[in-house]
């Protein structure tokens, strides 16, 4: 299968393990990854901070980066992230219409129904959920709120991550509640945030797991960035990372013994 | 409309600073105190506000959960409970007047109220056409969003709530802080003290054990049942095609007012017509399911006019705009109005289970507060001034969906958010750019553009200075010091996942427009 990646605008500049480990995954699973040029973000912290005007020219961008999916270019569209599917999928069309710009709408909402998460892709459209992945460590997961009940992807990540090789995979108590991130509300409801994220982060210690995974790179920021904080001594790593690596090969140095690598951020 | 007891919160030995979470009762229901991250800020750091509301939010949520599991046809119940009301926001007019008809047919009188000091005087008007100075109330949203009790206590009646958690409410001179439990603030060694020092009739050695204290209530308000001639309730649904009214509650208090008193003034919200009696038969499985987690209230009461030698021989139904219409008028906002006032979406809601009701500075608060009190207040859109608290609400939310989901009657409350905030920024465009305006403005220009995106990545890497050798940021300027109180940053990488891409996938030499390998 052909499949464009979006990379998303916040991995590719501070989290690129997330959308390596997803190319790189897609290739060994046989598929062959394409990196539109065009790209750069599908627009969402601008919608969800309700500057709607601000995000048409950045969703403009993404949708004519993505069109050619609708000439047959690509067979599909992969996006390592519950959040930015959710808003290409929900938001975008809207976001158009509300400037007037119809035609526009209806692309996005084209080019949004041939997109997927990256959970979605693997076992919906590939029907792949063992991936013949290895990662031998005690690894609890989050479902973030957009993949959750946007997208309802339900199962599907913990599918693929229990046929992982060696997981001790371990249940997140609470997992359904947010972490308090929403985007600029982690800024302007900092305090309200922070405690949505310290109750996240308890769930996250009383599991005993020394990775912490989920779907989307900006929820792993902020938790991360709380953990870290407090020294946690808990990784996080996009589910992408974990599926990515294989007995023999630790592609995006998701294993502690290439910590170097990660730390970094070069090219493995 | 209807409560319920969810059994009071364990006693703390902490007890929390005296009087901490007494909202004075303000001139505004809808629109009192600070903005809402003031409030919250405030509300965080009461410890014991923290544990009543884990405490009562995540059990009221498991009982949701599973009464709701266990109803096969739940989704089509909901989408039918979706269509009956959007069928009544697009012949609102119709079935008001068809509702009248039939009220009037059997014996109540209509009184049409446009905002709150109309409804107030009508209601005023009829206790004193009655010769009382004093009233019973059914718990009822509509009444504590006029600010009834207090426009008939300027004027020398004395309104007793005897919905337990609103007597709670009504004797600490607090506000409620949840619309099916608005006593949810408090614990029962709180609701001791507070029955103890302002009931006047509670026996003097009582514990703070829930049956003893229902049990002073029930002798307290007794006398009032007894003794009172006129009562005054909200309505959960008004049936247009019968006219009859309909209260759904659990202790039977509210049956005690609907039927002991010679008179009954009913207040109700112009959105809760429903075209026809069966229309009920979708609503009374949705909304005790969804607010109290029962398969059935346990008291449903239903009453049509006035019926001879039984029950009130007079009753007012007083029809309350106070802003719906204009909220109507509304493509986006109008669904706000399907509310059936369940409270699930404040139950499930992360926000409000860490602040409570009070930092809303409304008496809805929660999730449908924050998109119903700002279209009510006009307080969207810039329409009230910049400096209006309620414009802060769409904001206090991370866009979980967690109420969207729960919602007996589908209002995307996710999507009303973002609307209500597209329209706070609109309203401040043409005048001086906000800092937030700016920010956004940039971030648009580098974000339409990948040649420009690829560019501040590179630049973004120069963030590794900040960072260091730890690869972590702990500390930055405003705003985005609002990050790194409570959290680090990773450092920018040093090779972006374009760059990457390039070095790994592209065949030296190869041209302009779509990489492959």
């Amino acid at each position: 299968m052909r499949i464009a990646l979006a990379a998303t605008c916040i991995a590719d500049v501070m989290f690129p393990q997330a959308p390596r480990a997803t190319a790189l995954l897609l290739e060994r699973l046989g598929h062959e990854v394409h990196v539109p040029d065009g790209q750069a973000c599908c627009g969402q912290m601008h919608v969800n901070t309700g500057y709607l005007d601000e995000a048409v020219p950045v969703v403009r961008n993404h949708v004519e980066a993505f069109a050619p999916v609708l000439d047959g270019e690509w067979d599909a569209i992969v996006v390592p992230s519950g959040s930015c599917t959710g808003s290409i999928r929900h938001q975008q069309g809207m976001v158009c219409r509300r400037a007037g710009l119809d035609a526009l709408g209806a692309t996005a909402d084209a080019v949004a129904a041939r997109t997927y998460e990256l959970s979605e892709l693997l076992v919906d459209v590939l029907g792949v959920t063992d991936v013949g992945a290895y990662f031998p460590h005690r690894v609890t997961y989050h479902p973030t709120c957009h993949s959750l009940r946007m997208l309802h992807v339900g199962d599907r990540p913990l599918r693929l991550l229990r046929a992982v090789e060696g997981i001790d995979l371990v249940e997140l108590p609470g997992a359904e509640s947010c972490c308090g991130f929403g985007g600029t509300f982690a800024l302007k409801n900092a305090e309200t945030s922070t405690a949505m994220l310290a109750d996240k982060m308890t769930h996250v210690k009383s599991t005993g797991a020394e990775v912490l995974t989920a779907g989307d790179s900006s929820c792993l920021m902020h938790i991360g960035g709380g953990l870290s904080r407090i020294r946690a001594g808990v990784r996080t790593l996009h589910l992408a990372e974990i599926l990515a690596s294989t007995r023999d090969a630790d592609p995006v140095g998701a294993r502690p013994t290439t910590h170097d690598a990660r730390t970094t951020g070069g090219p493995r | 409309m209807s409560a319920t007891f969810l059994g009071l919160p364990r006693r703390r030995t902490a007890t929390a600073p005296d009087g901490a979470r007494d909202v004075p009762h303000p001139d505004e229901p809808l629109r009192w105190g600070d903005d809402f991250p003031t409030a919250a800020r405030r509300a965080l750091q009461d410890t014991q506000l923290r544990r009543n509301l884990a405490h009562a939010t995540s059990t009221i949520r498991a009982k949701r959960a599973a009464v709701v599991g266990e109803v096969p046809d739940w989704e089509a119940l909901r989408d039918a409970g979706s269509a009956i009301k959007t069928d009544v926001m697009a012949r609102l007019p119709e079935l008001l007047e068809e509702l009248e008809r039939n009220v009037t047919a059997r014996g109540g009188v209509v009184h049409w109220a446009r905002d709150a000091a109309e409804a107030n005087r009508i209601v005023l008007d009829i206790v004193r056409a009655k010769g009382v100075d004093e009233v019973v109330k059914v718990k009822s949203m509509a009444t504590q969003e006029i600010g009834l009790n207090e426009a008939l206590a300027e004027e020398g009646v004395a309104a007793y709530e005897t919905d337990l958690a609103e007597l709670i409410v009504q004797l600490a001179d607090d506000m409620p802080s949840h619309i099916l439990v608005p006593a949810i603030h408090r614990n029962r060694a709180e609701i001791r003290e507070i029955f103890l020092e302002r009931m006047g009739d509670a026996p003097p050695d009582l514990s703070d054990v829930p049956r003893e204290l229902a049990m002073a209530a029930r002798a307290h308000l007794r006398r009032k049942f007894l003794s009172a001639k006129v009562a005054v309730s909200g309505a959960n649904f008004g049936v247009a095609d019968t006219g009859t009214l309909t209260v759904v509650e659990s202790e039977g208090n509210g049956r005690m007012c609907l039927t002991l008193p010679e008179t009954l003034v009913t207040v109700m919200g112009i959105e809760k017509v429903v075209p026809s009696y069966t229309d009920l038969e979708v609503f009374l499985q949705l909304l005790p399911r969804s607010s109290t987690g029962e398969r059935m209230n346990p008291y449903t009461s239903l009453w049509t006019g006035v019926t001879p030698g039984d029950g009130p021989q007079e009753f007012h139904l007083v029809l309350l705009d106070n802003g719906r219409t204009d909220v109507l008028a509304d493509e986006v906002g109008r669904a706000a109005l399907h509310c059936i006032r369940c409270s699930a979406c404040l139950n499930v809601c992360p926000v409000y289970e860490r602040v409570g009701g009070h930092a809303y500075g409304s008496v809805y608060p929660g999730p449908i507060g924050a998109i119903l009190t700002p279209q009510l207040t006009k307080s969207s859109g810039g329409l009230s001034g910049h400096h209006d608290p309620n414009a802060s609400l769409p904001y206090a939310s991370t866009l979980c969906g967690a109420c969207y989901e729960v919602c007996p009657v589908k209002i995307d409350i996710p999507s009303i958010l973002v609307e209500l905030r597209a329209r706070e920024v609109d309203a401040d465009r043409g005048g001086l750019p906000t800092g937030w305006g700016a920010a956004m403005k940039a971030a648009s220009f580098v974000m339409s553009d990948a040649r420009r995106f690829a560019l501040a990545g590179k630049a973004a890497g120069l963030g590794r200075v900040v960072a260091g050798k730890s690869g972590r940021i702990s500390t930055l300027p405003p705003p985005a010091s609002g990050w790194t109180r409570s959290r680090d940053l990773p450092a920018p990488t040093a090779q972006t996942f374009r760059d990457w891409w390039r070095t790994e996938h592209v065949a030296p030499g190869a041209g302009e427009g779509e990489e492959d390998r």
